[in-house]
């Protein structure tokens, strides 16, 4: 049964908006009273999972179903997709380019974060169609 | 250490501070914001030259205590908004990175 579900339009290459659904998600779960370091990490998976879609693939949506033991998000995309996924998750590896660099992003360490942060994560992605990226973070012990 | 008593170490300029008392426990230095969310711990100082409004989104998320930006660089006028909106603790010093570190 879902306790709460939410669901967010992620405008693409908007630096401005950019990360405004993750704070959201970290305003509810504190609001609800789950634990900060389990509010924290899910702050921080789904901010760099937002901001991939923001950056690399012009938007997306995102899926938010909170339950009383644990977080479900679905970041969906129609960007181009990752060629290589096994690639993109090495430490360092990114394809941003450098006026995205200039304001801090490229560093590669995006998708290892949202891996670090979460129970699992599961990339889906087909080029020329898009990704979904589908993250889980367990409140209970 | 307290957020007092950095301002005051540094002589900073103060962009917005509500909580002067708020104990500092740690610290990181560094620009690219997934490495300063992954390995910044939460109530900490973090020493920075950026200055876009992407400071203060990580800033919240990873419940750092106090952005020092470092090298005289300004924060732009959405960040200085946005931080103060917030109500996040964010200083400036003309002191580069490693200078200020030292003097803490
Ligand atoms: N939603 C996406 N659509 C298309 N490509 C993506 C998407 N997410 C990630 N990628 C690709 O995977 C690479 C690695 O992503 P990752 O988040 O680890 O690093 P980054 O975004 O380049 O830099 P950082 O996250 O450290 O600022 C990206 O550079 C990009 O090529
Ligand atoms: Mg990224």
């Amino acid at each position: 049964m879902t306790a709460l579900h939410l669901e967010f339009d992620v405008a693409g290459n908007n630096f401005v908006s950019a990360g405004s659904a993750s704070d959201e998600v970290k305003k509810t779960l504190k609001m609800l009273g789950v634990d900060p370091a389990f509010v924290r990490k899910v702050a921080i998976a789904m901010y760099e999972g937002e901001i991939n879609m923001v950056i690399h693939a012009g938007g997306g949506k995102a899926v938010v179903d909170i339950f009383p033991d644990r977080i479900v998000i679905v970041l969906e995309d129609h960007g181009p997709g990752i060629p290589d996924i096994e690639l993109a998750m090495k430490d360092g590896y990114s394809t941003a380019p450098d006026a995205v660099r200039d304001l801090g992003f490229g560093a590669g360490m995006g998708l290892p974060n949202m891996k670090k942060y979460t129970d699992s994560m599961n990339i889906e992605s087909t080029v020329g169609e898009g990704t979904t990226v589908t993250m889980v973070v367990n409140f209970a012990r | 250490m307290t957020i007092d008593s950095i301002i005051q170490a540094l002589g900073a300029r103060i962009i917005n501070i509500e909580d002067p008392k708020r104990e500092i426990t740690a610290g990181y230095c560094g620009d690219f914001l997934s490495n300063v969310i992954s390995k910044a711990p939460a109530d900490s100082v973090w020493f920075t030259v950026m200055n876009n409004q992407n400071v203060a989104a990580v800033q919240t998320l990873a419940d750092i205590a106090l952005t020092v930006i470092c090298e005289g660089v300004e924060p732009d006028a959405t960040l200085a908004a946005r931080v103060k909106e917030r109500g996040l603790n964010m200083i400036v010093t003309d002191l580069g990175v490693y200078e200020a570190v030292r003097k803490i």
